[in-house]
């Protein structure tokens, strides 16, 4: 233990004179309430430390304690279900209403432990050695640090233990014995390793007909939501959190509002998750730093986020991280900096923005664990750029690193057509490593249909400029027939409520339908118009109020009424070319 | 404690002077300053190191000299005293009593940068809001406990809207008693008479009473300003969780809050980020706005109505960009709908309320409103779609459809968006249900078979400006 007596303080910065060694990056405990902070430079015998707390009442000669350890945090099976402050402190057990300084660790709970080793086995780093229930009947593994492996000494029979009680000891390698409890500690900073890393064939199903059909991110891959205010972020990464297939979720408000984090903890307890049944809380570890708390541990919060991502993930989980939003994360790192009085670059950030990010980014990773398992972290970040600017440096530099990029669109926003994700503005690398994945899950067609449909978007944009010139009329028929598609696609696939109870998560088998069916009238009305038919005879025929309405009307409980609306679809242009081919001018 | 220190000054430096530290003292304690020339002024410490401390000046520094000024130490942040007796009263923007009255007997202090709420303890709005305005409650309904500003411009009529909305507001289960509703006023920055036109409507509306009303006018010093709305909203806070009221605070005009923030940053010689806004302004807006709520377990409720004038009307401007990103929502006014007379001119296309989904629909107001107003949002963005491309071609050159949209959009600003005075929740929906039974059935994709055949189909027809 070094101690260091503080000689200056401004802010969340404090120069203090140490009287021990300290290491960069190390974590101290500040004056009498232990605030916590972070070594961030050495200069002889003076120390400089980032506070991640409100540093009001604090005073020179106070003293600051080192125990020698990097930031680290506890891991273990009481993270499930619970909210947390940036530095993962419990807040659900904070007995206050407002959150002063000073809060501390989470009390150890007691959980039930089933060993899955014996004496005289050997344990390798990261490895599975027991079961633990929780007191709401989730089991979690029980798994070694991953710089700790031996062979096993003792191990504790089945029963209840607290989390960081001695339940196995280990001798290693060097003779010496180990203790294992149920949490460990792991440094923030440092990437949890791994056995190695794996190409990514599924993706990550979010529910979102937009995501899913036209911009998928895979599993263990990365994704980014840009967009300005008002253009449903929060909305959307809520929504992917009820409704995406991962086993686990990891949702970080960084900066966001106080408001959103109360009604996640409202209606995710409320909710079920459709893969076990079970409530959706009990998957969910939210991590909260709100725009009010301490800035300089918002700077933190994003790693002890992806830490314990890395950590559900090297028990053989598909984890999903929500990050909202990043943007607060590089200006905590840009206020920082500045008062470290480190030299601006672009927009005020600092010049390691970019390295940072992709430190961060690079975290997500479809893996074999170290235990032999395996397991992914799927990292979806919000960006909020300044006046909705995408050339702003956070954007930028996060759209290097990523790999499907969803921008939301404030046009789209304003006509409350959501998820306002702006099909042409928007990309996913990943797509076309999926097309096996849903050609296993129903959709042989998936790759054409999407390109078929993106190419109509396209289109769409291309011709409503033109329109706007020469009138929507005098374009040719054929032309005038794409618009009419494209208002198809928008609205009776991509459109998709987040508040209906019909529609707020779709299967991938409804989707499949869904996106068939479009594809299907597109067929029927090219071929009408190829044969003569005014594009507006199409527009009227009476199935299309129900296609456009199919997302609301047809639940995932009665997929027949996708047939009845094909075979609808099919006597509705049966009869269309029929009259056509009857001369019928009385119509129209 | 309150310990005094005379001739310790240093140096002077802006808003910024410099002591030689002769006792304990903590970060962010409040001193108080007392020139040579009598004068008092406020002040906290900013930075301490061995020798020296900094503090910062909360008024001007004009007049301070090294030898005699005197310096006061509180031995603890600023803090405001309260009691129920703050109604009815008028405070300055450091929270003295300005009306000629007696002082308010204090019955407990608080600081005045209050302390972040949990989350944990947080209890989600829900509440919906009556507010008489078409464009707010039956498209961007207000709910207890948001935070949802108007992000206005110079010369449109902000705060008319902002006194309507405070004198109207009601829950439409009127359990609340009147007793229980109170309303908090700071004017940051705001000329006199913009002021007195706030404390005339409220007297006339027989709401001074359950009023509390913080003055920093324009000629006061920017420095208080960064006070004024913490010592507001201080006062919010009591009344809200401590003496279970519903508050309204109104916050105006927190564009010159930013400009204070701003100033007193670059005479800190910070370094500056967008146009010249500190790089932490985010945040210090943070610590404002979100200071509103429902707390589980207490009765009381802040909800936070501020105003910002957009500079040159760009909504795109640091001010009213970072504040979007914080609060739930916003009210946007436009220029335009002024200009053709329309009142109140809410643009509703780029307004927004976050957290109506909450508060609407079945349980709250009816069930078919969220359709209702997803589908007229719908008909509008397109309608303005349609104008934008008469523009070009003409009406003439537009197909059938498209024309229906251009009157209906017309329509839709007149007669739903302007309003001749308050309409309930139900005349509200009426006028919306009349506007759409002038679109083909087959357009309404947003609302149901039987929505339509219960709302739209018997009205067609029937003129949308007729009076129910």
């Amino acid at each position: 233990m070094s101690r260091a007596s503080i000689r200056s303080i401004g802010g969340p910065v404090l120069h203090a004179t140490a009287s021990g060694p300290f290491r960069l990056r190390e974590a101290v405990e500040i004056g009498p309430k232990a605030l916590l902070g972070e070594v961030v430079r050495l200069n002889g015998d003076e120390i400089v430390v980032q506070v991640y707390e409100d540093t009001t009442g604090l005073r020179p000669g106070a003293e600051v304690v080192g125990h020698g350890l990097p930031l680290a945090i506890r891991l273990g099976p009481g993270l499930l279900g619970n909210i947390f402050d940036g530095l993962l402190r419990p807040l659900s057990g904070a007995d206050s209403t407002f959150v002063a300084a000073g809060m501390h660790r989470a009390v150890p709970s007691t959980f039930t432990f089933e060993p899955r080793v014996a004496a005289q086995d050997r344990l390798a780093p990261g490895a599975v050695y027991g079961i633990v229930t929780a007191g709401s009947g989730r089991a979690q593994r029980c798994i070694s640090p991953p710089d700790v492996g031996g062979e096993v000494v003792a191990v504790a029979s089945a029963g209840d233990y607290r989390e960081d009680a001695t339940i196995c000891t280990l001798r290693l390698p060097d003779g010496r014995t180990h203790p294992l409890a149920m949490s460990h500690d792991w440094p923030v900073r440092t990437p949890r390793p791994v056995r190695r890393r794996l190409p990514s064939s599924a993706p990550l199903v979010t529910g979102q007909r937009i995501v899913d059909c036209l911009f998928p991110v895979a599993k263990g891959g990365r994704a980014a939501v840009p967009g300005g205010f008002g253009t449903g972020k929060t909305v959307l990464l809520e929504a992917l959190a009820k409704g995406c297939n991962a086993d686990v979720i990891v949702y970080l408000g960084c900066g966001e509002r106080g408001n959103e984090m109360a009604g996640v903890l409202e209606e995710f307890p409320q909710l079920t998750d459709a893969k076990t049944g079970r409530p959706l809380m009990e998957r969910t570890v939210i991590i909260a730093n709100t725009s009010n708390m301490p800035v300089a541990a918002r700077e933190a919060s994003i790693y002890c986020a992806i830490t314990v991502a890395e950590y559900f993930r090297d028990q053989g989980q598909d984890v999903a991280l929500m990050a909202d939003s990043t943007s607060r994360w590089a200006e905590a790192l840009r206020e920082v900096s500045g008062r470290f009085g480190e030299f601006p670059g672009e927009g005020g950030y600092p010049a390691y923005l970019s390295s940072r990010l992709a430190d961060f980014y690079e975290r997500a990773a479809s893996v074999e664990t170290l235990g032999g398992d395996h397991g992914s972290v799927t990292v979806i970040g919000a960006i909020s750029p300044p006046s909705g600017d995408l050339s702003e440096p956070v954007t930028s530099h996060t759209k290097r690193y990523v790999k499907a990029f969803w921008t939301l669109d404030a046009k789209r926003a304003q006509a409350r057509f959501y998820p306002a994700v702006h099909p042409l503005q928007s990309y996913s690398e990943d797509a076309r490593d999926l097309g096996p994945w849903w050609a296993a899950n129903g959709n042989g067609d998936w790759l054409k249909l999407r390109r078929r449909f993106l190419t109509l978007l396209d289109d769409q944009a291309h011709l409503e400029r033109m329109a706007r010139i020469i009138g929507k009329d005098a374009l040719p028929l054929r032309q005038q027939l794409t618009l009419l598609c494209a208002d198809v696609v928008n609205d009776a696939f991509l459109r998709q409520s987040a508040f209906s109870p019909v529609d707020r998560v779709c299967s991938p088998r409804r989707q499949a339908l869904m996106m068939r069916l479009v594809g299907r009238f597109v067929d029927l009305a090219e071929a009408a118009v190829a044969a003569g038919v005014h594009p507006d005879r199409v527009g009227d025929l009476p199935s299309l109020r129900p296609l456009q309405r199919m997302g609301e009307d047809i639940p995932d409980a009665e997929l027949g009424g996708f047939a009845t609306l094909d075979a609808n679809l099919d006597r509705d242009f049966a009869e269309l070319m029929r009259s056509h081919e009857a001369g019928d001018a009385t119509h129209r | 404690m309150r310990l005094t220190v005379e001739g310790a000054a240093s140096r002077i430096e802006g808003p910024l002077l410099f002591l030689r530290r002769t006792l304990d003292v903590g970060l962010n304690d409040a001193v108080q300053i007392v020139g040579g020339d009598g004068r008092t002024r406020l002040g906290r410490i900013a930075a301490i190191d061995e020798s020296f401390m900094t503090i910062e000046v909360l008024e001007s520094t004009s007049g301070l000299a090294l030898s005699d000024t005197v310096v006061r130490f509180f031995g603890q942040p600023l803090t405001f005293g309260l009691a129920p007796s703050i109604l009815g009263r008028v405070f300055n923007g450091v929270g003295q009593v300005i009306d000629g009255g007696p002082p308010v007997a204090t019955r407990q202090t608080q600081r005045i940068e209050g302390l972040p709420i949990n989350p944990v303890r947080r209890a989600g709005p829900r509440d919906f809001i009556e507010t008489g305005v078409t464009a707010l409650d039956l498209m961007n309904s207000l709910v207890r406990g948001q935070k949802l500003p108007i992000f206005s411009g110079g010369g449109l009529p902000h705060d008319r809207l902002a006194v309507e909305i405070a004198t109207h507001a009601r829950l439409r289960h009127a359990s609340a008693m009147k007793g229980d509703f109170a309303i908090v006023f700071a004017g940051i920055g705001v000329p006199y008479d913009s002021a007195e036109f706030f404390r005339r409507s409220l007297e006339q509306l027989g709401a001074l009473e359950r009023t509390a009303l913080f003055l920093n006018l324009a000629s006061d010093s920017s420095t208080q300003r960064l006070l004024t709305p913490r010592f507001a909203l201080t006062a919010a806070e009591y009344l809200a969780f401590v003496e279970g009221k519903h508050v309204l605070a109104i916050l105006t005009d927190m564009t010159n809050y930013a400009e204070a923030l701003r100033e007193v940053s670059s005479s800190k010689g910070e370094i500056p980020s967008r146009k010249g806004f500190p790089g932490y302004m985010y945040s210090d807006l943070a610590s404002l706005f979100e200071r509103a709520g429902c707390i589980r377990g207490v009765k009381g409720t802040l909800t936070q109505l501020s105003i910002l004038t957009m500079p040159a009307d760009d909504i795109g401007h640091p001010i009213p960009d970072l504040t979007g990103y914080i609060t739930e929502g916003q009210i946007v006014l436009s220029r335009d709908l002024d200009r053709r007379a329309v009142y109140p001119p809410i643009d509703v296309l780029p307004s927004l309320s976050r957290l109506m989904k909450d508060g609407i629909g079945e349980r709250y107001t009816h069930p078919d409103h969220p359709a209702l107003s997803s589908q007229l949002y719908a008909a509008y963005a397109r309608a303005v779609q349609a104008r934008v491309l008469a523009s070009v071609v003409g009406e003439e050159g537009l197909a059938a459809t498209d024309r229906q949209y251009l009157a209906f959009g017309t329509a839709f600003e007149n007669d739903l968006v302007g309003q001749p005075g308050a309409r309930t929740l139900e005349q509200s929906m009426e006028a919306g249900w009349r506007l759409l039974a002038g679109l083909p059935a087959a357009e309404l994709t947003r609302l149901s078979d039987a929505q339509i055949a219960a709302h739209v189909a018997p009205r067609v027809g029937i003129r949308a400006d007729a009076k129910g």
